[in-house]
């Protein structure tokens, strides 16, 4: 898409006017929730932040891949990145991610430890072909949206007869997620931006449920400022009119159905299974594994790895923050004992974090 | 010479003496470097202004120019910054056995003809070849000095509610093209490092203009980083009008595939100027004079509004803050 169309979804003088009409039709407080690290983001960086009504109360959800990586997962690729043979290839994001005792791959890389920042899993096909002696070890993570790629890259891999790429996969899947949390009564939302990339991989219809099942509305956003407007406008106005409804805002990128290819590819070699939630927990059926007929891929069943929870993070809120219970300076560690330089909690490692994002952009 | 950079040629020996003579003097080469004495001999006084920097850039060659002449540009603004005239400069270099020797003698000759532009000499060097794997490549060392011409010298803890805060074009384009290159990406515009020195642009500006209370060129860590860096020594706001940053279409692009924000992306040929708002218009007019300034324009203001702090104003008229850079910029999963 042009840059030129895009500034037509950030025209300023048409965003003032859904601001006033939002300001107008809101009768009480509108509870959202974005359920994406971008949209985190976009919303602090377009400066909409600060001039939401006050009534529109703002919850960032588990939508940030690198937030709701489990503890146990760092500690696995942590443990594994001191490894003799392994070359780890990871997106940038999990570079700075701690583990236990302060450990992270930039620390394990002045420790002497292989890692390689890729930008497209395709990118760890050219080094298991330049390491032939080595293992190269993908960092599987991120939601539907990066997973089908990943999915992609095994395929590719067999093709090519490449035998020593891996990916640890701790692939999670969106709308099992929301599930979840709208079943938890100490949950209120009103409603849900639904993240953009994954949409257009899954479509609309898994989302029905939100407005079927639990009465609540979402919709399927872009990440410009009239985008993410439009959709709250329409939120306001179901609700004022007692209505819930699942739609897509997004259907320049977004279709219906989403991307049946990519979602053939994900599910040909990942199947269903629990995953745990770093701040949340177990959540039966939201993750994914790499299918038996793929395992030669697996590094999870090459080193033997099992993901168990532990003790909760003392102090933290972050399960609260993610589940838009609590908001990021509710939390007695916020800006004091953690911030990016030196994160505690999930929202604070991740820069599309709800903490990061609070410490970062917001001025007061 | 061999036809790559052996470890006799660091030896001190003939190997080296053939190296300096048959190539850094012959594209370095002035009457105070040629006569190879332990130091130089300069005749210098009143205020100087010194600066040193070391340049360990990878990928060493690059659009728009290569480690030479990064390493001439870079300390030649860096004194400029201080309202001087940049007069001399040394080279350092930490060379890898086994570089190609065509590599070193084009990057000697970019070091000599970023010289020659600037209007410095080259007054002392040194060379030390290390085993293969003890560095990358190349590193290149330089120190400059020169002469203040302004009193005070522009400071980073010297502005002012009311100031006006000036870039002298795009920012971005040096760390994009350096990212880009370094991973073989293929952006779908070209993008070119802005790497130049800017000391001639410099001295006609504090020349014309009776007050210029910083200078600062925004490398590494790139624009915000330093306007937090000022904001914080001059405890004043800066607040940035952010659809007055000037960036080019091609780096909004790249950066938005790696996920990256320009504001944070080094720049090598730019610099912030900030003075007070009634001689912004004569700044400006000044620095569009010049190729190196032609994109000049406003940015913002000088507040006392929030102490230290950098705030942007969005086009939607919202505000927040501009933090500074934590660690390197790293792209993201999505």
């Amino acid at each position: 898409m042009s840059f030129e169309l895009l500034e037509k979804f950030r025209d300023p003088d048409l965003c003032r006017k859904m601001l006033d009409k939002m300001q107008g039709d809101l009768t009480n407080d509108l509870r959202f929730m974005e359920v994406c690290g971008t949209h985190t983001v976009a919303i602090f960086q377009s400066g909409l932040r600060s001039l939401l009504p006050e009534k529109i109360v703002h919850l960032s959800g588990p939508g940030c891949p690198v937030c709701v990586t489990h503890e146990s997962e760092v500690n696995a690729f942590l443990d594994l990145a001191g490894h003799d043979r392994v070359i780890m290839a990871t997106f940038g994001d999990l570079m700075r991610v701690p583990g236990d005792n302060g450990r992270n791959l930039k620390k394990a890389m002045a420790d002497g430890a292989r890692v390689k920042v890729v930008y497209s899993p395709f990118d760890t096909l050219k080094l298991a072909k330049e390491n032939p002696d080595d293992l190269i070890v993908f960092i599987g993570v991120g939601f539907e949206t990066t997973a089908p790629t990943i999915a992609g890259t095994m395929k590719m891999a067999r093709a090519q007869g490449i035998e020593n790429l891996r990916v640890l996969c701790f692939h999670k899947t969106v709308p099992t997620a929301l599930e979840a949390l709208l079943s938890d009564e100490a949950i209120n939302i009103d409603g849900f931006i639904l993240p953009g990339h994954v949409s257009a991989i899954i479509g609309v219809e898994p989302y029905n449920f939100i407005a079927e099942k639990f009465g609540k509305s979402a919709v399927v956003t872009g990440f410009e400022p009239l985008d993410i407007l439009q959709s709250l406008t329409q939120m306001i106005d179901w609700r004022n009119k007692g209505e819930a409804h699942v739609v897509n805002n997004y259907t320049r990128i977004v279709g219906e159905n989403g991307n049946p290819k990519a979602l053939e590819v994900m599910y040909e070699v990942f199947e269903p299974t629990d995953a745990l939630w770093r701040g949340i927990g177990l959540i039966p059926g939201s993750g994914l594994e790499i299918r038996p007929e793929w395992e030669l891929f697996d590094a999870k069943k090459e080193f033997g790895i099992t993901i168990e929870e532990g003790p909760a993070l003392k102090g933290c809120k972050c399960g609260d923050i993610l589940k838009g219970i609590k908001q990021p300076v509710e939390c007695p560690l916020f800006g004091k004992a953690c911030t990016p330089a030196n994160p505690v909690g999930p929202c604070m490692v991740s820069t599309e974090g709800s903490c990061a994002a609070y410490y970062k952009y917001k001025l007061d | 010479m061999s036809d790559k950079v052996l470890l006799d040629y660091g030896s001190g020996g003939r190997a080296s003496q053939r190296l300096i003579s048959e190539l850094f003097l012959k594209y370095l080469g002035n009457d105070e470097l040629n006569r190879l004495n332990d130091a130089a001999e300069l005749a210098m006084s009143g205020r100087l202004a010194m600066s040193t920097d070391s340049f360990v850039v990878d990928p060493i060659f690059f659009p728009g120019g290569n480690i030479g002449s990064l390493a001439v540009h870079g300390t030649v603004n860096d004194v400029a910054m201080m309202g001087a005239i940049p007069r001399h400069i040394t080279c350092a270099y930490i060379i890898e056995e086994g570089l190609p020797m065509d590599d070193l003698e084009q990057i000697v000759a970019a070091m000599g003809k970023a010289a020659e532009e600037a209007g410095v000499t080259v007054v002392s060097g040194d060379t030390k070849v290390v085993p293969k794997g003890a560095v990358d490549k190349i590193f290149i060392n330089t120190t400059g000095i020169g002469d203040i011409i302004v009193d005070p010298a522009p400071s980073g803890d010297a502005a002012k509610p009311g100031d006006a805060v000036l870039i002298s074009g795009t920012v971005g384009d040096h760390g994009l093209t350096i990212l880009g290159t370094r991973e073989g990406l293929d952006f779908e515009a070209r993008v070119e490092s802005d790497s130049a020195s800017l000391n001639h642009l410099l001295i006609k500006l504090v020349e014309g203009l009776p007050e210029v209370h910083v200078l600062r060129d925004p490398t590494r860590g790139g624009l915000a980083t330093t306007l937090n860096e000022i904001t914080s020594s001059s405890n004043v706001c800066c607040e940035l009008i952010e659809s007055d940053l000037p960036i080019k279409a091609e780096v909004k692009g790249g950066c938005s595939i790696l996920g990256l924000d320009p504001l944070y992306l080094a720049n090598e040929g730019k610099f912030l100027c900030i003075l007070p708002q009634e001689h912004a218009d004569k700044a400006l007019e000044i620095m569009r004079a010049d190729p190196l300034g032609a994109g000049a324009c406003q940015i913002g203001t000088m507040t006392d509004a929030n102490p230290g702090k950098v705030v942007l104003v969005t086009p939607l008229g919202g505000k927040r803050l501009l933090g500074m850079l934590e660690g390197e910029q790293l792209p993201r999963i999505c």
